[in-house]
């Protein structure tokens, strides 16, 4: 049965670090998370506020969904000598291999996640500004919210959904593989060139997505090499008993706000349905990555993508499948289990943007809407203002700089985007937890007793009360310590003593 | 940029597009486009003054090793 979703996103960030004549990545991320934290320490509770780190005790990324390890296989490691912050928005920022990372707390909608991923940039913005005062005269550090660098090398948007654990891994992994590889329409970043060995800018000057380059196998627990469309890391932060968390690796991450509120808003449709196996039949690529790529290269939205059956069937005619799908899902079972009202938001603009798809000549609709449409108009424009050929490399040079995260600097931001979330409502998300998931808790815990609390996780919080045992809080249920659970009980504690006490009693 | 936004807005809200509806609304589709297309002028001369004055440095020295 469909569970209530709890959402999420990770974006790992590219960084440059201007200036210097060997630049090291690893510290770049370092400093620059580092120099918020010193910011909102001094801002929020005095100078020299203790930081508090994250706990690895129940981590393992390591486990595969499918239940077993695979031979050979390259199981991800936890890095944890490096930067590792929990923010009092209940998110987790720290440096990931060679990345600034943010992961956004847990939200119980799609709207919720576009407004704490615009929260995720704004803290990076103001990241960069604080890097910026402690450096050197001609020395800068930039971000930029993309998904490769253009020469082979890729970093994650990874998104999260919490999802039964009785729905066969099977069935998620057919019906979840023909939606990731059709709404790449919709949530594909764009890309000038194609990083496969052997291509060049010549023969792809555009494709829909960052990342479709990267993917080599159709299920699998890597996400650095031989990366697969269906991710099994099977790390629930939950219940296991109860939950699976399906950590999705494929999508782009988005400047849109409507692309990211799609991308997650119909995921979490189509994942209900699988939970409910309301879908009325099986879609089976009979190559799903060379389906991914065709789809990503398909600038006239038309190819044919093979099916196991033999027949064939386009990615927006399997889109309008799952729209319809989910129309009758939500008549039959209601929206609890698919993001909750919002869904209804969701399936309008699901259809809008499918019947704009429609209209591969006439993309004028999906303008600040859809990022790869976005970033094609303006490399169009830019190409017939410079009269410059369609491989000439400062059209890479916009690509790049379409992502880069400064105000000033940013040509996403010049375009003037539809926005979902007022700007002053995800500036209040840099601090402010969600109020309707656990991240409430955690978030204002950290606020109220930054100095008592000695680790943070997503299912557990460690505090010291000031006796001589430390105390771990479980949170294994992630609807659970919202608002309003447990916005009365903070706000009548005075102490941590005091909230260990009134939770022990309630159980 | 809030009147781009509307305007944009507006455009989107156009569905059910049978033929027919494809031909009377063809000179509102030629408006937006031609909309745009001024708007997009606007943002390229905008958009000189900030875009990276060496292309082919800016796009060699942008690496970024060890994703996910």
């Amino acid at each position: 049965m469909a569970v209530v979703k709890t959402l999420g996103i990770e974006t790992e960030y590219g960084i440059v670090h201007r200036g210097v004549p060997d630049p090291n990545p690893i510290s770049a991320s370092s400093l620059l998370i580092n120099a918020y934290l010193s910011r909102t320490a001094g801002a929020g509770h005095g100078p020299g506020a203790p930081r508090v780190g994250w706990d690895f005790i129940d981590e393992s990324p390591d486990v595969d969904a499918r239940g077993f390890a695979a031979l050979g296989a390259l199981a991800p490691e936890i890095e944890t000598h490096l930067v590792n912050a929990v923010l009092t928005n209940g998110a987790r920022y720290y440096v990931d291999h060679a990345h600034p990372e943010l992961s956004t707390p847990e939200c119980a909608d799609p709207l919720s996640v576009v407004r704490y991923d615009r929260a995720g940039d704004l803290i990076l913005v103001a990241s960069m500004a604080a890097a910026n005062e402690v450096l050197p005269p001609g020395q800068e550090l930039v971000v930029y919210k993309n998904n490769s660098d253009g020469k082979g090398n890729s970093y994650g948007c990874h998104e999260n959904y919490l999802i039964d654990r009785g729905v066969p891994f099977g069935r998620v992994v057919v019906h979840a593989t023909t939606h990731f590889v059709t709404r790449q329409l919709f949530t594909g970043a764009g890309k000038v060139g194609c990083e496969l060995p052997g291509s060049t800018r010549q023969q792809v000057p555009f494709q829909l997505t960052q990342r479709a380059d990267f993917f080599e196998e159709e299920v699998g627990l890597e996400t650095t090499l031989k990366r697969p469309i269906i991710n099994t890391r099977d790390e629930p932060h939950a219940d296991p008993l109860r939950y699976r968390r399906l950590h999705v690796i494929v999508g782009d991450a988005n400047l849109c706000q409507v692309a990211t509120f799609l991308k997650v808003g119909t995921t979490a449709l189509v994942l209900a349905m699988v939970e409910d196996d309301a879908l009325d039949r099986e879609v089976v690529f009979a190559e799903p990555i060379r389906a991914l790529r065709t789809v990503s290269l398909d600038l006239g939205l038309r190819a044919p993508l093979r099916l196991d059956d033999g027949s064939t069937a386009t990615a927006l005619e399997l889109q309008w499948w799952l729209y319809g799908q989910a129309e009758q899902y939500l008549a039959c079972y209601g929206p609890d289990g698919a993001g909750g009202e919002t869904a209804h938001v969701v399936m309008d603009r699901w259809r809008q943007v499918l019947e704009a798809l429609e209209h591969p000549g006439d993309l004028d609709p999906l303008f600040g809407v859809v990022d790869w449409v976005s970033k094609k108009h303006l490399l169009d424009a830019f190409r017939d203002r410079r009269g410059v050929a369609p491989d000439d490399i400062s059209l890479a040079a916009v690509d790049i700089q379409y992502h880069d995260l400064r105000p000033d600097r940013s040509l996403f931001a010049k375009l003037g985007p539809e926005t979902l979330i007022d700007e002053a409502s995800a500036a209040a998300a840099m601090t402010e937890p969600p109020s309707d998931t656990r991240a409430y808790f955690r978030g204002r815990c950290l606020d109220k007793w930054p100095g008592q609390i000695v680790a943070a996780n997503w299912d557990s919080m460690v505090f010291d009360a000031g006796d001589e045992m430390l105390r771990r809080v479980p949170m294994m249920e992630p609807s659970r310590g919202s608002a309003a659970h447990v916005s009365t009980l903070l706000d009548e504690c005075d102490t941590v003593a005091e909230l260990l006490n009134r939770l022990a009693d309630t159980g | 940029m809030v009147e781009r936004e509307q305007k944009r807005r507006v455009a989107a809200d156009r569905v059910d597009e049978d033929v027919e509806a494809d031909e009377a609304t063809a000179p509102a589709v030629s408006d937006r486009s031609q909309r745009l297309k001024g708007e997009l002028d606007d943002l390229l001369d905008e958009i000189d003054g900030v875009l990276e004055t060496n292309a082919e440095d800016f796009v060699k020295s942008y690496i970024q090793k060890g994703g996910e």
